[in-house]
Parts: C-alpha cells; structure tokens; sequence
C-alpha cells in the first residue's frame, strides 16, 4: 500500500516506522524545521518539509497517484479536517483516517463526513469508564462509516433481564450480544446463558439505539 | 438583521464597524479580549472572547438566529472550517470566508463556499498596474 502521512510528531513518525517495517510505501510530511531534520535522518525521501494544508506540498508529495490511504496526525484538528477534506474532495482518495485531538470537535469531522477518527482522549476516557465499577454505556468502538459501534454496559439491579437467558431477552433489532464478563471473567456467550446484575456485556450495534439497549440491559 | 464577525483584526474590526453603522446587530468573536480595542470606545454590538471553533461559542454569540456570518481570522484553515459548520450545521443564509491561500481558495470556491482570496485580488491588481504602465509605453 501507499500511505501519506500528515503530521510527524510522535504518532506520525511512530505510525511511519512502523508502516515502512511492515513493507509499506509511505511518505511523511511535517512542517516544523526542526523536526523536519531529525526525521530526515531516519526517514530520507520519505519525509518532505511542508504545510500538509497547502495543494503543492500534498502533490510534491504524492497524492496525485493517489495514496491508498492519507492519514491526517498533525497536531491541530482544522489542519486535519482540510487535509481529509482536500485528500478525499480535490484527490480523489478513497480513504482517509483523522486525528481528533480536542473531542470538542468531533462534532465538526462528523459534520464535514470524516470518518473514522481516533482520539486519544476519547480511548483513553473509555477506557477509564470502563474501570469503573458503576458506569453507564460506554462506547469503546465507533465504525461510522460502516454505521456501526461496540459499546460496553453493566446490566442494572432491577433489569427486566436479569436472571433471563439471552436467547429469552429481546435485544433491539441491529443489536447483538458479543460477550458477557462475569467476575472478572469474559465468555462469549450461547443463547441459553443467564444474565445476572453485574455482568459487564459488549454489544454491537447501529449507532443510535443505545437507548433501547439501556431499556432492555440497565433499567427495569 | 444580525452578523456574527468571527476574528476581530484590521479587517474583521472593520467590517464589524462598517456593518455597525448601516444599522446592523453585529457580534464580534475573538480569541483576544484586547481585540475589543480595534471596535473603538463606543463600541455598542456584542463581543464574545473565545475560539470561533467552539460550537458553544458561535451559540453564545447568537449563531443560531444569525443572518451572515463573516469568517476571517488569522488562519486559512480555521476559516474554512467554520465556514462550513456556519453553512452545514446552522443554515446561516449569508456566509463568506476569507481564505489567503489562492489554491485552497479555488477549491473551497469551486465546492460552494462564498470565498474571498485577497492574495488573487492583490496578483491581479499589482500585474494589472505593471502592465498599465507597459500599455502607457505605446
């Protein structure tokens, strides 16, 4: 694969290396001088000087063959969304990955269709909610482009499915149970499993009936 | 009818102050409080101190009922940006973004942006001075 990555600060110049590892093309932009020069002595022709925002520095670039992929890494969300933007409307790219660094402004990737986004925070903050013991529904996985996404609830005291098994509890249509942790240990399940306040269930759903599941998993 | 001015340097101070007088509801957003200097000591319109990407901010200065806003602040790609979420997300009838950069300008132009380049207009005119004087030459 070709891959152009914009941005070459720690996860770009980390995501580089280890594409080149994996026999990849790659070509790496980043702006600043400084570390322009440090990362022209690992990376050679693969790293050019520029603002990744600026037409000529994306086509001295490459992204007229176009790249398989254009990762856009800098270290300033509207710097990624143009270069999304411009890789996907002015390029022709088929498929282009941001990263979201304020989660504030996820919503403006969504708006503009860039999908899918990686925020660090964001992971990070699952991941937290998802150590703590009495949490509500926690996303841990978003394919918007695949219209899909696995979230992680802990099913309530007073469910109405509590002590049902799965194959008796109507999930919501588009939904599916993937795997139920119990004291600490994860199975996945068959339909003849009972469900018991406490368990921690990952599901896979369609975006947007999150509140259903609640209804079915978490309240009663 | 109300604007929103987002970046209150030379030119979004100005155009806030201009739109002011023909009786407009201007609100001017700014990142610095100081920018509220350049709208003069009589200054009577609204002035909102934050970063025009801030959803919340573009509400607080009043977006959603908004008839135009006026994107220029400092950085091509952040006009861009809320261009499109003033056009996208909150249905402002009137939008218009400066942009310096001329080839990004074209693109954003070509996609239906209301864009204005004063980096094409200034080409355009200092060539047309030059060959004005070429032309005088006979």
């Amino acid at each position: 694969m070709y891959l152009l990555i914009a941005g070459g600060g720690k996860v770009g110049s980390n995501l580089a290396r280890t594409l080149i590892r994996d026999g990849h093309e790659v070509t790496l932009i980043e702006q600043r001088s400084s570390r322009f020069d440090q990362l022209e002595v690992e990376f050679e022709h693969q790293v050019h000087k520029g603002d990744a925002t600026e037409l000529y520095i994306l086509e001295r670039a490459g992204i007229k063959r176009p790249p398989d992929i254009v990762v856009a890494v800098t270290g300033d969300d509207e710097d990624n969304m143009v270069i999304c933007q411009l890789a996907r409307e002015a390029y022709g790219v088929e498929k282009v990955i941001a990263r979201v660094n304020d989660p504030r402004n996820q919503a403006y990737f969504d708006l503009l269709g860039i999908s899918p986004t990686v925020s660090a925070t964001g992971s990070i903050m699952a991941l937290i909610e998802h150590e703590v013991p009495e949490h509500g529904l926690i996303h841990l996985l978003e394919l918007r482009a695949e219209n899909l996404e696995i979230v992680e609830l802990t099913v309530g005291d007073e469910a109405s499915c509590a002590g049902k098994t799965i194959r008796q509890v109507t999930l919501p249509e588009g939904s599916r149970l993937i795997s139920v942790v119990r004291n600490g240990k994860a199975e996945i399940p068959d339909e003849s499993m009972q469900l018991e306040p406490g368990d921690s269930v990952l599901a896979i759903l369609e975006p947007g009936k999150e509140d259903e599941l609640r209804k079915v998993l978490v309240e009663h | 009818m109300r604007v929103i001015v987002v970046g209150c340097g030379r030119v979004g101070s100005s155009v806030a102050l201009d739109l002011k007088r023909e009786g407009w509801d201007v609100t001017v957003i700014d990142e610095q409080e100081d920018a509220l200097g350049r709208l003069g000591e009589d200054w009577t319109g609204g002035f909102v101190v934050g970063h025009g990407i801030d959803l919340q901010v573009l509400r607080n200065a009043g977006i959603d009922d908004a008839d135009a806003v006026v994107v220029t602040t400092d950085g091509d790609n952040t006009n861009i940006v809320i261009g499109q979420a003033a056009r996208k997300l909150f249905d402002v009838p009137t939008v218009v973004v400066r942009i310096l950069d001329p080839a990004r300008a074209r693109f954003y132009a070509s996609g239906g942006l209301n864009v204005v380049c004063p980096t094409s207009s200034a080409i355009t005119a200092l060539t047309d001075a030059v060959r004005a004087y070429e032309g005088a030459l006979g």
